[in-house]
């Protein structure tokens, strides 16, 4: 940590401290912090740090090029960032997706939540110091990506969600694979509710530190894991089955601690959900075509749209403006970081030092998707 | 008279010159070999996470791929100990004097690996506003890791060709 | 310890599938997103809003989208009401739009709501201002959550929202000093 020369009201009790973005408790990211002694009198996140203008290279970029780049400030989650892209190029280009293109992109959405879920538990663990969380979640995860290479070709990049349904389809031994994984998956689970969520340690370090309550999720916009763990039921694959959700029998966990612990451990729950949604989207595949022929260069109609889903890390929404050219007028993309990172200052406030890793990585904050 | 006094001191150069290499065959490089042979197999990384490819990084450094068994630390510990950056992806204009700033504050010998294609030229991001096309206008590199993001192995192939860098090194200094 | 309770999703969600409807002319020529409802319920709402404030503009229905245009004058009004009489409390995003062309900046506000069976629900509010001199009032009183989003805005479009507390670079490096880079008179370097 660096002392900041700059600032403070009480020069001698207070020490204006920066928190990245070279520190072991916050990749490529910056909480300037203001201290009383080991409490945190004032947290100012400092974003910024990966900003590379997405929006405006989408404008420079038509529909398909767009594909590849915009997956890459979610690398972990990267089926989910286009699913919500591909919903909304597809309600601008009114076309309809074919129902096994639908399945495979809940398929492919599916296995990027967890894998996403795996590295934030892992990071998690490491954050509490509980080596074991992450040598397990970090080699665990490589199950899955491999089922995710398998289907798309790739290993996390998969760009296998398009505009116009799934990129190919889904190899034959990938199924099976796929229900064996789901298998083992489950009772691999239990093991880390054993060692992790059960661990006094963890209970010690994360129960009832950085408490939200559900007004504040409310009023901050909080999304995803980060609301559901404090008690606020949002989740945009219930409340408005888009693609194939609707065809599935899962719950959408909520918790009401609204603590560190809880939400990590609604992470937990989400795969338990990913895992049941997996299985029945393979076992009742439909036959059919994949998608939908576009062309190199498809041409949209004038309008807007502003699509949702649910990603790993909450509520993931475009707003497209199309002005019948072949490229967008103006594309927004709405993160799930980004809005759950507006508690954070306000989590931080009166805290120790030693709980700030463990606050801002609970937020499952991942600036990469946060700065675009 | 000139002639013959300048093939004095040339002998007497040379003379030097056969006992400097003697002594360099004889001590020199054993203790360059040795002190290069110390260096190799206890790399430690700055933690500095640019991008994206941070996630492949933490995969290498998980228990599938396990990099340490290359003899690549995890990356913790102070800046004045480490010796080698990782530059994982893109580096922002705002990123950019912070990857200077970190690079001149570590000790000699430290080399730069510039892993995925943002990082080597700017990649997808060759016409982003915000981003340097390539890190070696700011600090010299030694390896060059290519993919969008590298996989595991390509990163842990680049940490083995600057293990042989290393191992070369024709001075103590690292210069 | 836990409490994992399922949400018993919306009543629109919950319901069979209805036969198509017909549908009004303007927006809805749009697909809907699978097992979409019908445009009763964003009328509805439509109607709420143009009878609170007469100078809010329908810009188009969806059937489960509606945006509404305010002048900026009157924003803070229906912003108001949407929130404590409509129940859209939770912010989702915030929006520029930079229309050179007409020589408009676009802000657009993206509600969501966190009431019983409208959480699918997302209404829109837009205010349009001049391209030289893009001042709106912010919005953090309503909903807290819109002050970063707003300073997002302000950076990546000049637009200065009067009473937010901190407008500086949240993005860009601090030594920033061309145009707003999603202005569309700015140009990319690399282009």
């Amino acid at each position: 940590m660096t002392v900041e020369s700059e600032y403070s009201p009480d020069a001698d009790r207070i020490m204006a401290v920066s928190l990245g973005p070279q520190h072991p408790g916050a990749g490529h990211f910056r909480i300037r912090l203001w201290l009383d002694g080991d409490y945190v009198v004032k947290a100012l996140p400092d974003a910024g740090y990966v900003h590379r203008g997405e929006e405006k290279m989408a404008e420079y970029r038509n529909y398909t090029q767009n594909v590849p780049h915009l997956e890459r400030p979610v690398i972990l989650d990267s089926s989910n960032i286009l699913f919500a892209y591909s919903m909304a190029v597809d309600e601008l280009m009114n076309s309809k997706v074919p129902p096994r293109a639908q399945y495979l992109r809940v398929i492919m959405s599916e296995i990027n939540r967890i894998i996403s879920h795996m590295y934030f538990i892992a990071i998690q663990g490491l954050f509490l110091g509980h080596t074991t969380m992450i040598t397990w979640c970090m080699g665990d995860r490589d199950f899955w990506i491999d089922l995710g290479e398998r289907i798309a070709g790739a290993r996390v990049t998969f760009a296998y969600i398009i505009p116009g349904g799934v990129r190919n389809d889904i190899p034959g031994f990938a199924v099976e694979k796929g229900l064996n994984t789901c298998d083992w998956f489950e009772k691999r689970m239990d093991e880390y509710e054993k060692i992790f969520f059960d661990n006094p340690m963890v209970h010690q370090r994360s129960d009832r530190v950085g408490v939200l309550s559900k007004e504040d999720a409310i009023a901050f916009g909080a999304t995803g894991t980060v609301a559901r763990a404090s008690g606020l039921a949002l989740d945009v694959r219930k409340d408005e089955p888009y693609s194939s959700y609707s065809d599935f029998e899962f719950k959408t966990p909520v918790l009401t601690q609204g603590d560190s612990w809880a939400r990590a451990y609604v992470a937990l729950l989400d795969m338990r959900e990913s895992v049941k949604i997996i299985r029945q989207a393979l076992k009742t595949l439909p036959q059919g075509p994949v998608r939908l022929k576009l062309g190199p260069q498809p041409r949209v109609p004038a309008g807007e749209v502003y699509s949702r889903t649910e990603a790993a890390r909450g509520e993931m929404s475009y707003y497209i403006v199309s002005d019948g050219s072949p490229r967008p007028y103006r594309l927004k993309i709405g993160v799930p970081s980004g809005k759950n990172l507006k508690a954070l200052p306000h989590l931080l406030k009166g805290v120790h030092v030693a709980d700030i890793p463990v606050i801002y990585w609970s937020l499952n904050y991942w600036p990469v998707e946060a700065d675009r | 008279m000139v002639v013959a006094q300048q093939q004095k001191t040339g002998t007497f150069q040379v003379l030097v010159g056969k006992i400097d290499d003697v002594l360099q065959y004889a001590i020199g490089d054993p203790l360059r070999y040795l002190a290069n042979w110390g260096r190799l197999y206890s790399l430690w990384p700055v933690h500095l996470e640019t991008a994206c490819c941070s996630v492949e990084v933490g995969a290498a450094a998980g228990s599938r791929f396990d990099i340490e068994r290359f003899g690549t630390l995890e990356a913790f510990g102070s800046l004045r100990a480490c010796d080698l950056i990782i530059v994982m992806g893109t580096v922002t204009r705002k990123l950019a004097p912070r990857l200077k700033l970190i690079y001149d504050q570590m000790a000699e010998p430290k080399w730069v690996i510039a892993m995925g294609a943002c990082s080597i030229t700017g990649g997808l991001y060759f016409d982003s506003y915000n981003v340097l096309r390539g890190i070696d206008d700011i600090i010299p590199v030694d390896v060059y890791v290519p993919g969008c993001p590298p996989r595991a192995e390509a990163l842990i192939q680049g940490i083995v060709l600057l293990q042989e860098k290393i191992r070369r090194m024709p001075t103590l200094s690292g210069r | 310890m836990t409490t994992a309770v399922s949400n018993p999703g919306t009543s629109v969600a919950a319901a069979p599938p209805q036969p198509a409807k017909p549908t009004p002319p303007s927006g809805a020529a749009a697909a809907a997103p699978s097992g979409s409802p019908d445009l009763g319920r964003a009328n509805s709402l439509a109607a709420k809003i143009t009878s609170e404030c007469p100078a809010a503009k329908i810009e188009w229905v969806k059937p489960r989208r509606l945006k509404v245009s305010v002048p900026p004058a009157a924003l803070k009004e229906v912003a108001l009401f949407v929130r404590d009489s409509l129940g859209f409390d939770h912010i989702s995003t915030v929006s520029g739009v930079d229309w050179i062309a007409k020589n408009m900046l676009e802000v657009v506000y993206f509600v969501g709501s966190t009431s019983q069976g409208q959480e699918d629900f997302v209404l829109a509010l837009s205010e349009r201002m001049a391209r030289d001199s893009p001042v709106v009032s912010t919005m953090i009183e309503v909903w807290k959550g819109a002050e970063y989003h707003e300073r997002e805005t302000h950076e990546m479009f000049g637009i200065n929202f009067q009473g937010h507390p901190d407008q500086s670079h949240l993005f860009l490096p601090e030594d920033w000093n061309d145009l707003p880079p999603l202005r569309k008179d700015y140009v990319s370097p690399g282009r």
